[in-house]
């Protein structure tokens, strides 16, 4: 009998706290950062001073949620970035240039490598451990958490898998989404991100880990019941994609409590979520969080990280509401994502 | 004795520059204070920046990598070696 994995530990650094979820903080910009956390409170000056932010964003993100379950050393370090080490690499790429190719600087080098974050958690942890990251574009963190899966379920030796997304913000190569014309073309108020009618969306950076175990225990937050990704789909076939999705985790449309929508305010793509919103989905509560922290290759870490919050406390924030449905229960959340209509990714989870 | 000085003190603000040692002057560092280990703690990644360092500013090549032990011990021992080998 497949065994039930559950998700025991959480952690999200964005461009939000996690203290004022109701009161969010606005940007008047269609690039920004993340919030720092105290680097120095999970990593040691030493090795502090050479780490670009995704590095200390995904070690301090991972260690705050090895610490919610008293992990120590996990069974797996599985991380999934879209774009990766992009800080390193644009100064490893400079450097070169200026240099005219010779004496180059062999830290940013080391450091510009996409595997480079799980790397440093596992030195950071002293893990061994099975270490493996995915780079999928916007279904990089998908991809990690179907390893994480499969970890669990193919091994019982297995306890507890360490799984997250990072993406950090990097001065020239996150321009290059706006040349592609993937950003708004004007500033916009992040707030405001659903009543612009018009092509691009806002971006940022930001960082999410989670403990997946098939042992629940007092803190667990949620089951995971599924993932699925697809790299494309029609836009009239959506509904039909999720209702298969949802029959292959043996439950229908009307058991779903809440749907987490990726809209990010796109006019170009966002109706794969509309065609969600008017149809399957149409009398449940529809919830969206791209317009608290940006939309980025990891991003869907933050729904996963509002949607182990809501199940655990029953509760929906204000601000991730996107109509007027009330539920009659949270027992299941579906989180659906995908950017430029490609990479769409499904993640079923349960109340515990 | 100054023009050694003089290179100590450059020394010192090379390394912090180029290893980004946040939060350190370049009188934390003594003159015969080990670099690596439990003198300022630095690693092998540091050892591979310095190695660079002494080509791009003082034009020495370091041909043997067992020399590097040596050399990188303390800021007098590169100071030394460096007014000895410099070719700029």
């Amino acid at each position: 009998m497949k065994p039930k994995v559950y998700i025991n530990g959480i952690s999200s650094i964005s461009a939000q706290t996690t203290e004022k979820e109701e009161n969010p903080i606005s940007y008047h910009k269609n690039i920004f950062p993340a919030l720092s956390p105290n680097y120095k409170e999970f990593i040691k000056p030493m090795a502090l001073r050479r780490m670009s932010k995704a590095i200390k964003m995904g070690i301090s993100s991972s260690k705050v949620a090895l610490n919610e379950t008293n992990t120590e050393i996990p069974d797996a370090i599985i991380t999934g970035t879209g774009e990766g080490c992009k800080q390193d690499t644009e100064r490893f790429l400079e450097n070169l240039i200026d240099q005219q190719e010779e004496l180059l600087s062999p830290t940013s080098f080391i450091q510009s490598t996409h595997n480079t974050i799980g790397g440093q958690i596992a030195l950071n942890l002293g893990c061994k451990n099975y270490n493996v990251t995915y780079s999928q574009n916007s279904a990089s963190l998908e991809s990690a958490l179907l390893d994480a899966e499969l970890q669990l379920l193919e091994t019982s030796v297995k306890k507890s898998v360490l799984v997250g997304g990072v993406d950090e913000l990097s001065e020239n190569i996150t321009q290059f989404r706006a040349l592609d014309g993937q950003l708004k073309s004007v500033d916009i108020h992040n707030l405001d991100l659903w009543k612009e009618d018009s092509p691009g969306t806002i971006t940022s950076e930001g960082a999410h880990f989670f403990i997946l175990s098939t042992e629940k225990n007092n803190n667990s937050y949620a089951e995971f019941k599924g993932i699925s990704i697809k790299n494309s789909i029609q836009p009239e076939k959506i509904n039909a994609e999720v209702e298969i999705f949802l029959n292959k985790n043996n439950i229908n449309a009307a058991a779903i409590d809440a749907v987490l929508l990726g809209s990010n305010g796109d006019n170009r793509y966002d109706h794969y979520y509309k065609n969600l919103q008017q149809s399957l989905f149409k009398d449940i509560p529809q919830l969206g969080y791209k317009h608290l922290v940006g939309d980025y290759d990891t991003v869907s870490g933050f729904a996963l990280y509002s949607a182990c919050k809501i199940l655990k406390s029953g509760r929906i924030p204000s601000v991730l509401k996107l109509n007027t449905s009330t539920p009659k229960e949270l027992k299941s959340i579906l989180i659906y994502n995908q950017y430029l209509g490609r990479d769409h990714s499904l993640i079923l989870l349960s109340a515990v | 004795m100054l023009k050694m000085k003089n290179l100590q003190a450059e020394l010192k603000e090379s390394i912090i520059e180029q290893l980004n040692l946040e939060d350190m002057k370049p009188g934390d560092i003594e003159n015969d204070e080990p670099l690596f280990g439990d003198g300022l703690g630095l690693d092998s990644i540091d050892a591979l920046e310095l190695i660079v360092l002494l080509e791009k500013d003082y034009g020495i090549k370091l041909t043997d990598p067992a020399q590097s032990r040596e050399i990188f011990g303390s800021i007098n021992s590169m100071a030394e070696f460096i007014e000895a080998n410099r070719t700029q």
